[in-house]
């Protein structure tokens, strides 16, 4: 990423490595990245990927066995009380104070890193409305359900005015009017210049709230970029799928007749269609899966994927393209990949 | 990726003034001490509750019920209520800190935002120390009162060593609470009936609580073990600061200056194992 901006990442990871006493494998493995101020990150990846163990070691919970993290240009292990004072912590599980209504754990939360009274009562009422809270605000939060309780979580968080905000499978378990809630109120903090870290296994999440997303398996960070980026990866983004029923012994002359491509009269009829495809305006790469193994399915069926950046432009021109070649086509339309596609590209595996 | 720069950035940054270190740490610290006494006092009923139950049902019984039918001698209430006091300070320090870990430890993780409060661990440890050690000591005083409303003339403190029976109160409060923490870090929640199965029943009856050091002479083996046990030093302390003289004699005791020595000992071992197998609970 870039680093031009001027002072110190929000957060910069480098070499991060945890290895528990009585595990085979690292929970965390050479992970590095770094974080702008004000950037949305997400850590992507499967339950057991090593991401809570990340946000452990990066907010003091946990001792990395090497590597470095730092909030702002603080060390988290060399200055852990500093580092504190920066950050702030959404965790996966309830943590909150039962012995406490919503308000007092705001307010107590505050002074605990010694916001004023009078400075940290306006805050809660204030954070309470945002998060439509005032109403139970009396209430001890162990009678609050899951969603209300990651409101309080998330107001709490903020309490103290964090620079770094970490939020561990934010919307997790959440009923999908909570997880819009939630995810609007995220957008809004990143406005507020709050740089925020969560992870999540959710690829919608990701692709929606992220300005950069790490997709992180096995400890390692298998790739990082923005969700765009990621999802042109690999075929993903923007696909036209076009099952095409090839004619036998195809005539070579419809090639030249065309005028598309450079395609070897030697190659078989697939891979040639396949190149005069790849040579459609915009297209980025085309796959040509055939090879069906369905036995009531014919031999010359093959399935071409095209990607570009606007398929829907390309469609008029690939279906000319196909009847020129005397082709028949069975089925044209347009697959979204997405970023759970990204991961299954890079694991072999579902996120899940 | 969109690029953003600090000009843009709009952080409410906190109004409160730039503090050096100590002061940013005595803050959280204290704030977490009243967080604490915040949920004992609106639970005030259930605390005193706690802490009292056992206390009156064994002045009742020992120190009024059993001498009335002649089953104890007319002194024993006296000689048996110091180990009472020393007994509920005991029982409220283990329920103030253990039985509030065992469970946050293993559960509710309430403790979490403390830990994230900018202050260290060991002082997060402290402070439940210290906040049980509070607790303990409103526990033991609150004792008194029972005692003087249920044993009529058979409450007798002395008044003349009023200072040394606080030393060994608070002292006696800090190490129990300290082992108290001990026990609340090492044990998860699935072994709390040790607690009271198995440690409060040991100390119970190995804690000069029902009889004094001396009385016991004849039995070595008990003699010895209960030397193990930091609540007969404070039974026998709280003898040696509260027994009237009986005929112009100090009551028998352990030696005073033993007594003190071994609380303040004991102290200092419980907070220092107690916080290490916290920090290790809690930081992985």
């Amino acid at each position: 990423m870039s680093s031009t901006s001027p002072g110190p990442f929000a957060l910069e990871v480098s070499q991060l490595v945890k290895k528990y006493p009585k595990a085979a494998a690292r929970a965390v493995d050479d992970v590095s990245f770094t974080v702008q101020p004000g950037e949305i990150f997400g850590l992507l990846g499967p339950n057991g990927a090593g991401k809570t163990t990340a946000i452990g070691i990066m907010t003091t919970r946990v001792l990395p066995t090497s590597g470095t993290c730092r909030i702002l240009g603080v060390d988290v292990v060399r200055d852990a009380l500093g580092a504190k004072q920066l950050l702030s912590v959404v965790p996966q599980r309830t943590n909150l104070d039962l012995s406490l209504n919503a308000r007092d754990i705001l307010t107590f939360h505050a002074s605990y890193h010694g916001v004023s009274r009078a400075r940290r009562n306006a805050l809660a009422d204030q954070l309470l409305a945002e998060f439509g809270l005032t109403e139970r605000k009396k209430d001890l939060v162990s009678r609050y359900s899951g969603g209300m309780a990651q409101r309080v979580m998330i107001a709490r968080a903020l309490m103290h005015t964090p620079r770094v905000l970490f939020l561990d499978e934010p919307t997790n378990n959440l009923d999908p009017q909570t997880r819009l809630f939630l995810w609007e109120r995220i957008r809004a903090l990143k406005e507020r210049g709050i740089t925020i870290l969560l992870t999540t296994h959710d690829m919608e999440e990701a692709s929606r709230l992220c300005d950069r997303i790490a997709i992180m398996d096995h400890g390692k960070i298998l790739i990082c970029d923005t969700p765009a980026q990621l999802e042109k990866l690999i075929p993903g983004g923007a696909a036209l799928e076009l099952r095409v029923l090839l004619p036998t012994g195809v005539p070579a002359r419809a090639l030249v007749a065309s005028g598309h491509g450079e395609a070897s009269q030697d190659e078989a009829p697939s891979s040639q269609l396949q190149q005069v495809l790849r040579s459609l305006p915009g297209v980025v790469k085309v796959e040509a899966l055939h090879a069906s193994e369905k036995a009531d399915e014919p031999t010359n069926l093959t399935v071409f994927r095209l990607y570009a950046q606007d398929v829907s432009a390309l469609t008029s021109q690939a279906v000319h393209v196909v009847t020129e070649w005397n082709a028949e086509l069975l089925d044209l339309h347009q697959a979204r990949p997405s970023l759970e596609d990204v991961f299954i590209y890079l694991t072999g595996r579902n996120i899940r | 990726m969109s690029t953003i720069t600090p000009s843009t950035i709009q952080v409410e940054h906190s109004m409160e003034p730039t503090r050096s270190r100590l002061v940013t740490v005595s803050i959280a610290f204290w704030h977490i001490f009243r967080r604490d006494l915040v949920v004992t006092a609106r639970s005030i009923v259930p605390f005193v509750m706690q802490a009292l139950v056992m206390p009156t049902a064994l002045l009742y019984i020992f120190g009024r019920i059993l001498p009335g039918v002649g089953v104890t001698q007319q002194m024993y209430p006296a000689m048996f209520f110091p180990g009472v006091v020393a007994l509920t300070i005991f029982m409220a320090s283990l329920q103030g800190v253990s039985l509030s870990l065992m469970l946050d430890l293993d559960g509710n993780h309430e403790i979490d935002d403390r830990l994230l409060a900018p202050l260290t661990v060991g002082l997060v440890a402290l402070e439940k120390v210290l906040y049980a050690a509070v607790r303990a000591l409103v526990a033991g005083g609150l004792t008194f009162v029972i005692a003087y409303l249920i044993l009529g003339n058979g409450y007798q403190v002395r008044t003349d060593s009023l200072g040394l029976l606080i030393i060994v109160m608070v002292l006696y409060a800090l190490s129990s609470s300290a082992l108290g923490l001990v026990l609340g870090a090492a044990l998860s929640a699935d072994k709390i009936y040790l607690l009271f199965s198995l440690i409060f029943s040991v100390a119970l009856y190995t804690g000069c609580v029902y009889y004094t050091w001396s009385q016991v002479s004849s039995i070595k083996i008990l003699q010895i073990i209960t030397l193990f046990n930091p609540l007969s030093y404070a039974s026998e302390g709280l003898r040696a600061a509260m027994v009237p003289p009986l005929h112009g004699q100090a009551v028998a005791t352990l030696p005073i200056f033993w007594s003190l020595l071994a609380l303040v000992a004991t102290f200092v071992i419980f907070l220092a194992l107690g916080t290490r197998v916290f920090r290790k609970r809690v930081i992985s």
